[in-house]
Formats: C-alpha cells, sequence, structure tokens
C-alpha cells in the first residue's frame, strides 16, 4: 500500500500555478466584464498536474472492491458481470456526443434503441407498454405508485383511495416511495417466506385500498405461489397491485409478472440487464404497465409513427420526473446486453442464477441457518441467518466483516428485516463453481471460526486497507468536506 | 445441446455437476414454485442472440442514423452543455476498480468510492459557497424538486413560491414530484413579486435563469427571508466559477446540474444532481453523504454518515426515496475539475462568457435580429429573430449547423443560443455568416 | 410524586421530580443500549405544550432514529444544550447528565400511568 493509504486529498496535493490539460487560447476579442460586485472575489480548487491526477485517483481505485475484482455475494443486488462491449458501444460519438433538445428526426438511431429496448422490456415482463425516463429503480418505483394514485383519482375523483399496503419484508424505497406519492403506508406482517399473508391482505381489501407493493420472488428469495389469488383479491377490492422488479434475475425467461396480475412493475437495468453500478449509480428503472395504467405513463415516451421514431406524451401522464428523456447511457448498455443473449439466452440467466443459489444453500445449510423453514428450493437468492452463531457471541456483522478477510464482500446484511442476523446471498449467474466453490470453503471456514475464535470475528475485518470505523463519530461530528488546517 | 453464453460462468459441464448434486434431473425442476399455466415465457418481440462482432456492427448502424456533427458546429444549451472533457476523465473513471463496484456500504472495502465522494462533496460545497453538500441526486430537475419537498418539511409549510423564468422541463418536474403531496407551486415574476410572510416554505430562483440573464439575487434573498421563506436557488456549477457564489448571496439551499463539469452530453443522461445546503438544514437533506472518521487503528478513513435519515432504514419516514443515484457521473467531474483545476476551471468560465458576448454583439447587429437581455448574461442568451426559430433552425442544419433552442412560447421568434470554449472565433463567425443568410 | 422517585413508561422513558412543579426526563439504560450509540437529540422548542405520551423529540443513533414520547404531560421549561455537543451523554449517564428535557407538569395524577422501578424491572425482564 503506498503513501495514499494516509489519505492526504487533492487540496493536500494542490500547489499553487499546476494544472492538468493544456486548454486553447480565447480567440474572440473581449468583451468588458462585469462590475466587480457581481463576480467572485476568489475560488478555493486543487491545482495538480496531470500525473498527479492520474496517480491519486489509480491509487484510490486500487482501495475498491469490484465485480471486476472479486465476488459480490449481495443479496438482492444482482452483482452480475459488466460485459465490456457494452462500455465500448455506449461511448460511440454518434451516441455519447448527441445533444438531448435536437430535433427527432436527426436522432432516429437513439431512438430506435430505445423504442425497441421499451418492446423488448414490454415482452419480457408481459405488460403492454414501457417508459425508459426513470432514472433509478427507487424512480421507476415512485413512478409506478404515482401511476396508479392518478388512476383512482380520475376513476373516483375522491382521495378515499389513500392506504399503499406494503409487506414488512419489503425493500426500504417500497413505503418511501410510496410516502412520497402522498399515500398512507400500511405495513403489514409478511409470513416467513417474505410473503403477503392472504389472511390479512383480506382483511384490508376495502373501498381505502389504493394497492400494494410486491416483491417477487420475495426479498427472501422465495416465490410466492398464491400470487395470483393475491391480484385478484385486490383487483376485486377495486385496488392495483405494483411489483418491484429488483428480483427479475430468477424469473426472466420463465414466467412474466404481467401474466400473473401485476398492473405495474419497474425494472433495474444495473441490477437485471447488467450495467455498471458504478459505486452507486448512474442506474436506471424503467416502468412497465399493462392496459390499466398505460395512458398514464411518466414521459416522453417512444413511439413508432410510420417509419419515423418520435417521443410522445401519454394522454393522462403523471409527467416528467427528468429534465430529459432517461439515463440513455446506461439504456444502451442494457439494449446490447439483450441483444447479445437474445431470446435464447434470457431463460439461461435465470435458470443458472436459480441453480447456482440452490447449489450454495445446500452446501452452506448445516453450518448457518436458513432464514425460513420447509421450503427446500429457494430462487437466485439465500437467506442465511447467523442466530446459532450468535448464541456463541458472533453476530451477523462480525461474520460479514471476517469474510471481507477472505477476500470477498459481505453478503447483504440485516436484510429482509424480518430475518434476525440476516446474511442474504445471491450468486448470480456470472460466476463459476470453482468461485462458489471457495467461497463455501471460506464461509465454512469461519463457521468454525465462530465456534473456536470469536476475538477474531469481533475484530474483524483485519486485511483491508482499514478496519472497522467509528460511526458514531462520523455522525456526532460530521466532517463532510476537505477544510484548511 | 443448449445455446451457450460468455456471460454464464458454468460451463455445461459443470451446470451438470450443480444439477447431480441437487439432485435433480434439469433446472426445470427449480422452478417447481411457480404454477405450471404460469410457466411459459413467449419472448417473441426479444430477437435471436448476436456474436460481438455482430452487436458492434448492429450498434454501429444504429449510431449512423444519429446526425454526426461537430460539437463546435452546435449552438444549443438550456440544460445539457458541450464541454472538452479532457482524457483523465474517462480513461480513470473507466477503471473496472470504480466502474463495477457496489454502493460503498462496506466501508472497509469502499475507501477508493468514499474518498471520491468527500472530494466531490468539498468541490460542490466550494462552487457553491454552501456548508454541506451531498454524495449527488439523478440530475438538476428532480434534485430541485427535492429541493422544494425540504423546505416544505423544514418549515413545515406546504407552498412554494418560484420564479417564472425557470426552465420549462424543470417547471414539469416538481410538478410532477409536489403536487401528489397536495403541495402547490405559484409561479411569479421577479419584478411583480407577492410574498406574504410565512405563506411559502421557500422562493425558488435559477441562476443564470434559464434565459440565461442573472436574477437581482440580493433583491430576491431580501424577500424571501423576509417573508421566513428559503431562498432555494438552482445554481449553474460553472457559472459559479465566474460570479459570485450562491452561498454568498445567503441561499439556503443549492441546487444544480453537474453534466457541464466532464461529463459526457449523451442525448440526455446519466447526469448528477447536485445539491447542497446550510449545516443547519443538513439532518432534512437527501441522498447519500460521506463523513470522515478514523477506523480502529486510528487511521483517517471515510464512511457513509447520517444514513439514519434514508429510506433503508426510515422507510416511509425517510428524507427521500433515493437509494441508487450517480457515483461514477460524480467521480467523472471531480476527475474534470482536480484535471482542470483552478485556474483551467477559470479559463473554461471566462471562455464561455467571452464566445457568448461576442457571438451576442454580432448576432444582434444583424438585421432583424436583436438581443432580448441586458448584460451580463453568462454563456446563453435569447435572441429574437425576424422569422420562426423553425425555419432559421432548418436552414442551418442544411448548412451544417445545430441552432439554439426555440423559445417562441416566450419570446416572439425567440432562440436561446449557447456558447462554451469549444466555439472557436471562426465557428461563431460562421454561425453569423450563416443566420445572415436565412433571412434572404 | 417524592423527590428522587423515578417513574417509567412503557416507552422506555423516564420522569423524576425536581423543583416544585418541575420534571426532568430522559431514556433509561435499557433504551440506550437498544439504540446504541446516540449522535443527535432533536428536542421539541422551549415553550411547547405537550400531553402525555405525544412525541416530543427524536434521539438519533447510527443505525436508527427512535422518536422520543414525554411520560408526563405538560410545558418543556428547558432543553438539555449539552447534548448539542455531547450526545453521547445519553449512552454514558442516562439517568443524570444525560437528561433531556425539563417539563412544567400538568396534572402529576398522570404519574400513575406509569410504572414505578420494580414495575418497569419486571417489564423488560419479560421483553
Amino acid at each position: 500500500m503506498s503513501e495514499y493509504n494516509k489519505m492526504p486529498l487533492l487540496m493536500d496535493l494542490s500547489r499553487k500555478d499546476k494544472f492538468g490539460v493544456s486548454l486553447s487560447e480565447i480567440d474572440v476579442p473581449l468583451s468588458d466584464l462585469p462590475e466587480s460586485s457581481l463576480l467572485r472575489e476568489d475560488i478555493q480548487l486543487p491545482e495538480l498536474s496531470q500525473l498527479d491526477v492520474v496517480r491519486y485517483f489509480t491509487n484510490l481505485s486500487q482501495m475498491n472492491y469490484a465485480i471486476d475484482t472479486q465476488f459480490y455475494p449481495l443479496g438482492s443486488c444482482t452483482m452480475k458481470y459488466n460485459p465490456k462491449i457494452n462500455d465500448q458501444l455506449a461511448s460511440l460519438k454518434g451516441f455519447s456526443s448527441i445533444h438531448p433538445l435536437i430535433e427527432e428526426s436527426l436522432v432516429q438511431g437513439s431512438l430506435e434503441l430505445m423504442f425497441n429496448l421499451q418492446s423488448y422490456l414490454s415482452n419480457i415482463s408481459g405488460m403492454t407498454a414501457t417508459s425508459l425516463s426513470t432514472m433509478a429503480g427507487a424512480q421507476g418505483e415512485l413512478a409506478g405508485v404515482l401511476m396508479i394514485k392518478a388512476f383512482h383519482e380520475k376513476q373516483t375523483s375522491s382521495s378515499k383511495r389513500n392506504i399503499m399496503l406494503i409487506p414488512d419484508s419489503a425493500h426500504g424505497t417500497n413505503p418511501a416511495s410510496a410516502s412520497m406519492a402522498g399515500f398512507l403506508v400500511k405495513s403489514i406482517p409478511s409470513d416467513q417466506y417474505g410473503n403477503m399473508d392472504i389472511d390479512i391482505l383480506k382483511e384490508n381489501a376495502n373501498e381505502n385500498l389504493a394497492g400494494i407493493m410486491l416483491t417477487l420472488p420475495s426479498t427472501l428469495g422465495l416465490f410466492d405461489n398464491q400470487i395470483v389469488e393475491i391480484c385478484k383479491i385486490v383487483h376485486e377490492a377495486g385496488g392495483l397491485v405494483y411489483g418491484d422488479g429488483a428480483n427479475m434475475n430468477a424469473w426472466m425467461g420463465q414466467t412474466k409478472l404481467g401474466d400473473l396480475g401485476f398492473d405495474v412493475i419497474h425494472i433495474n437495468l444495473h441490477k437485471t440487464f447488467s450495467t455498471p453500478h458504478g459505486g452507486g449509480g448512474p442506474g436506471a428503472g424503467p416502468v412497465c404497465v399493462n392496459d390499466t395504467l398505460l395512458n398514464y405513463l411518466p414521459g416522453p415516451i417512444v413511439q413508432r409513427n410510420n417509419s419515423l421514431y418520435e417521443f410522445i406524451e401519454m394522454p393522462n401522464t403523471i409527467g416528467h420526473l427528468g429534465t430529459f428523456h432517461g439515463n440513455f447511457g446506461v439504456l444502451v448498455r442494457a439494449y446490447c446486453y439483450i441483444r447479445a443473449l437474445g431470446n435464447e439466452g434470457i431463460p439461461e440467466v435465470s435458470k443458472n442464477a436459480v441453480m447456482n443459489a440452490n447449489y450454495i444453500m445446500n452446501k452452506l445449510k448445516h453450518a448457518y441457518d436458513i432464514g425460513f423453514e420447509n421450503r427446500s428450493i429457494c430462487m437466485h437468492e439465500v437467506v442465511f441467518t447467523a442466530r446459532k452463531q450468535k448464541q456463541n457471541g458472533v453476530k451477523g456483522l462480525d461474520i460479514a466483516k471476517r469474510l471481507l478477510d477472505y477476500g470477498y464482500h459481505s453478503p447483504t446484511m440485516y436484510f429482509p428485516l424480518i430475518v434476525d442476523e440476516a446474511l442474504m446471498v445471491e450468486p448470480t449467474e456470472s460466476e463459476s463453481k470453482n468461485t462458489l466453490d471457495k467461497f463455501i470453503d471460506a464461509m465454512l471456514q469461519i463457521a468454525i471460526e465462530c465456534e473456536n475464535n470469536t476475538e477474531l470475528l469481533h475484530e474483524a475485518p483485519h486485511n483491508t486497507p482499514v478496519q472497522r470505523l467509528d460511526e458514531a463519530l462520523a455522525a456526532r461530528q460530521p466532517n463532510l468536506k476537505w477544510s484548511e488546517k | 445441446m443448449t445455446k451457450q453464453f460468455p456471460y454464464i460462468g458454468n460451463s455445461e459441464i459443470e451446470q451438470k455437476e450443480i444439477l447431480d448434486y441437487l439432485g435433480v434431473k434439469s433446472a426445470e425442476d427449480l422452478f417447481v414454485d411457480i404454477p405450471i399455466e404460469y410457466r411459459d415465457s413467449n419472448l417473441s418481440d426479444v430477437p435471436s442472440s448476436m456474436s460481438e462482432m455482430e452487436l458492434v456492427d448492429h450498434l454501429n448502424l444504429l449510431s449512423e442514423k444519429n446526425i454526426n456533427l461537430n460539437p463546435s458546429k452546435s449552438f444549443i444549451g438550456a440544460g445539457a452543455y458541450h464541454h472538452y472533457i479532457p482524457s483523465t476523465v474517462l480513461s480513470l473513471s473507466q477503471r473496472g476498480e470504480f466502474l463495477t463496484s457496489y454502493t460503498p456500504y462496506q466501508a472497509e472495502v469502499s475507501q477508493g468510492t468514499l474518498q471520491v465522494t468527500y472530494e466531490l462533496q468539498s468541490l460542490i460545497s466550494e462552487l457553491y459557497g454552501m456548508d454541506v453538500a451531498n454524495a449527488g441526486m439523478y440530475e438538476g430537475g428532480s434534485s430541485l424538486a427535492e429541493a422544494a419537498l425540504m423546505a416544505c418539511r423544514v418549515k413545515n409549510i406546504y407552498k412554494v413560491a418560484c420564479l417564472s423564468s425557470i426552465s420549462p422541463r424543470y417547471k414539469n418536474v416538481l410538478q410532477s414530484y409536489l403536487i401528489p403531496q397536495s403541495i402547490e407551486i405559484v409561479f411569479m415574476d421577479a419584478n411583480n413579486l407577492d410574498i406574504k410572510e410565512n405563506e411559502y416554505a421557500c422562493l425558488i430562483v435559477q441562476y443564470p435563469n434559464f434565459y440565461g440573464s442573472l436574477e437581482d439575487m440580493e433583491y430576491l434573498q431580501d424577500i424571501s427571508h423576509k417573508s421566513n421563506a428559503l431562498f432555494v436557488v438552482s445554481a449553474d456549477p460553472l457559472a459559479a466559477v465566474m460570479y459570485k457564489a450562491p452561498g454568498d448571496y445567503g441561499a439556503d439551499i443549492v441546487v444544480g446540474e453537474g453534466q457541464r463539469l466532464g461529463i459526457p452530453i449523451s442525448y440526455g443522461g446519466p447526469y448528477i444532481g447536485l445539491f447542497a445546503c446550510k449545516s443547519e438544514y443538513l439532518r432534512q437533506m437527501p441522498g447519500r453523504i460521506v463523513g470522515k472518521t478514523i477506523d480502529k487503528k486510528g487511521d483517517p478513513a471515510f464512511v457513509l454518515t447520517l444514513q439514519t435519515r434514508e429510506q433503508h432504514i426510515r422507510r416511509e419516514k425517510a428524507t427521500s426515496n433515493i437509494c441508487t443515484s450517480e457515483a461514477l457521473m460524480g467521480l467523472m467531474m471531480t476527475i474534470y475539475v482536480a484535471t482542470l483545476g483552478k485556474s483551467g476551471l477559470k479559463q473554461v468560465a471566462s471562455s464561455c462568457f467571452h464566445n457568448a458576448h461576442y457571438a451576442a454583439d454580432q448576432i444582434s447587429k444583424i438585421d432583424g435580429f436583436d438581443l432580448i437581455n441586458s448584460k451580463p448574461f453568462f454563456n446563453e442568451f435569447v435572441i429574437t429573430c425576424p422569422i420562426s426559430p423553425k425555419a432559421i433552425n432548418k436552414k442551418l442544419i442544411e448548412l451544417g449547423i445545430i441552432g439554439g433552442l426555440d423559445v417562441s412560447d416566450q419570446f416572439n421568434n425567440g432562440i436561446l443560443f449557447c456558447f462554451t470554449e469549444i466555439h472557436s472565433k471562426d465557428s461563431i463567425d460562421s454561425l453569423v455568416e450563416s443566420l445572415k443568410q436565412v433571412n434572404i | 410524586m417524592s423527590q428522587n422517585e423515578i417513574r417509567y413508561s412503557k416507552e422506555h422513558e423516564w420522569v423524576k421530580s425536581t423543583e416544585e412543579g418541575l420534571v426532568f426526563v430522559g431514556v433509561t439504560q435499557f433504551a440506550q443500549e437498544q439504540m446504541g450509540d446516540v449522535v443527535f437529540v432533536e428536542m421539541d422548542d422551549v415553550g411547547t405544550s405537550c400531553d402525555q405520551f405525544t412525541k416530543v423529540g427524536e434521539i438519533e443513533s447510527v443505525k436508527a432514529v427512535s422518536d422520543l414520547y414525554t411520560p408526563i404531560g405538560g410545558e418543556i421549561v428547558e432543553t438539555n444544550q449539552e447534548l448539542i455537543n455531547n450526545p453521547e451523554l445519553v449512552n454514558n449517564d442516562p439517568l443524570n447528565g444525560g437528561w433531556i428535557l425539563k417539563i412544567k407538569v400538568a396534572d402529576i395524577q398522570e404519574i400513575n400511568n406509569l410504572m414505578t422501578e420494580e414495575e418497569y424491572k419486571s417489564y423488560i425482564q419479560q421483553l
């Protein structure tokens, strides 16, 4: 580890009058500057040579884990391989240097790509239409619940239908999005499989029910075989069904949420469709609807009019949630992924994702308890619980941190909330048996350490660039930017 | 034998080994929980797979269906800008360790991403003259909407005032976000402000405004604060290098679009929303925030902090539902600013200013073309033209030029032109010559 | 309520009498253990009236935000300013230095809705 381990920042490395790129001179006659009271007096920005910049960021990158370097067993994140060709093609000048407000007749290539991507996603999910404008899963969710709200308002002109039912196993963005849409969130206990309790649903299926938000398979990675009945109950009560598509890697090419009864779903392109996570984005969260909600889609949508592609707005659209029309650079990558796999490849993805998860479940179920009972098959992810280890004073957190010492990123911790000391593993179809076997060995080794050497776990990680951090200090005395000392 | 794919980790042989271990005949047996009548998944709209070579040919063909013009022949801005992006930005940000890493929840193995984000927060705070900034939002319009929502939470007033000179697209986004929460938005003109005490959660101003002009920030700040409303500014981060920072005018929340600082224009996205505020409002700020702390050994380290405000903990009471945002774009912006440095960024801003003012002078000399903005502006202005913008832009395209944005809904035959450092005197003169021709 | 007598609520707040008609309010040892390291305490303003068991603030720890409910109704006359720079007082000294609010009691009879020390001890045993 180089000197960069001591964390000098750009302003610490800055030296007067240095710069990293040569710029062209201004070659127009200069105009008068505005009066000085309008102008900025000074600005403190770094001054570095180009080599300084390259070394700084290159060294920083080497302190990151990434899919390109190791396995991420992160449940519900679908950390699959991000194909390099997708990045190259998204960078084609013909795509990357086009201004978003150029007249449509001049951008037929990009619009054709978007139109086709819309159809592919609609087809794969069994829906009528798709909007690509939402820029992350959470924004797609927001669009979904806003459409449900708009639908009810148009139907009844009353705000009586103001309740959104969400199982407590749901990802936090679900209730957060429902809240942002102005709904009253009613969190209801899920069963041990993370699925909606049908009896509780029936109790709440009345004239106040706007809809429900479900994840399928559930956040425990289990398919709810009562799903068709659930959708029926909600529809009969006059509500609509929203589907969180985070777990699409389990069902694409195997079944369609539209066929099962969902009215609207969102898709995470940065999960299921291989676009890179980038350390926290960009993502894209297209939203797909059936005929019921078609007219409410957020705009703009790409339409084909004879042979001309153009942007249109749906008649009852909920409006735009972003300035332009979506994260185009991300859409290109997802398009390439789908074209590479084709209709033959898509089912192979889910098939292998599910096979790999079951392999891990069976190999580790004696060392770690499974987070549910009486089901021997999981889908694309498996939830373990560290409750057995907890009896020895070892928490899920300790196991997750110890795994970092073995060179693996931690699994998803403490989610879903309904499983105590949850550790959720999603291998994806990208990983080979060899990688899985090595991971399994590490987990088994740790299970032994949980019995004989708990101190090693409490103090983990030991072999990473930094060790356990003082999060209380960070929150008590927020230090959020560089300052001169 | 089923078709195999290079993105699938296991060979057919290994897949069989796994199935054998699981004791099932085929993978079908693992999908038994899906009711049999729903097991059919017809993907008739998805074409057959392609080899990598075929994929490249196909995408090349598609990209060639788009107009292929040098950006120096394009004079449109209005929220997205053509700038020169130095080689370091793409080369460093495309490194797999940055590109393919996850959100930095496990701080011990994400110091790269976390330190970069801390740098990003530092430079946004500096550019905007504000106490604190977050790790970024989706883009400029939705950031503005989140700022309005935050103002309502802080003040516990559910009505916002907004100058009509903001971007029309931002207005659309504001309405889409605010109306469902029963928040009223009132648009008003800067010279006709009617704001009573405690009536509004905030006054929203764009700086420079959508049409290129600088608003009277002193006056607007004064009015906002006198009526107990927050002063919310959507500010251009590059203009902030040259002009007084919005924070120095007393802004409470500042948001903006970071695209022009090192992010490819890419037909509208991905971009990055900038978000900064006064430290007293820190806990109401949405989005991720990175803080500096120490680790067990006492070494300095970075970590996600104040996460209890976010969706994964606070759920329906969260400050926002935002989860994945635009971290990679934040990295690109940080590399851009680090590469250009203080002098470079000042020069780019200066180029924009002088190119735009030169162009405005030259264009307004042409008969029938009038500049509506009073000076100074930054790098955009509106010209009213002798014939419709539609007709003008059509003629310009024939001459290999992309003209400005049609704003004739606000200004008679108005076009919003934009100039940056990518334009040389020659390219500006060539635009001027072409404009002279369109009226003939 | 006698001097030094402490009463407890189901939400793990305590109330203790001080001068005539005034009480201190805070959270219990059990509460601070559950919450983990406290990083920030938000308190309603001095002068605010509050009914028994209504929300009067929020306690933020690293992993969660907990609502603070007043175990007794009245008017807030003082908030513990020490907690602004030292929120860890809630963890280190929850019953004394980590007090959160001082309240002018509206109806002292409301303490009958609260648990005694013994009752609270058995209450937390069975949680």
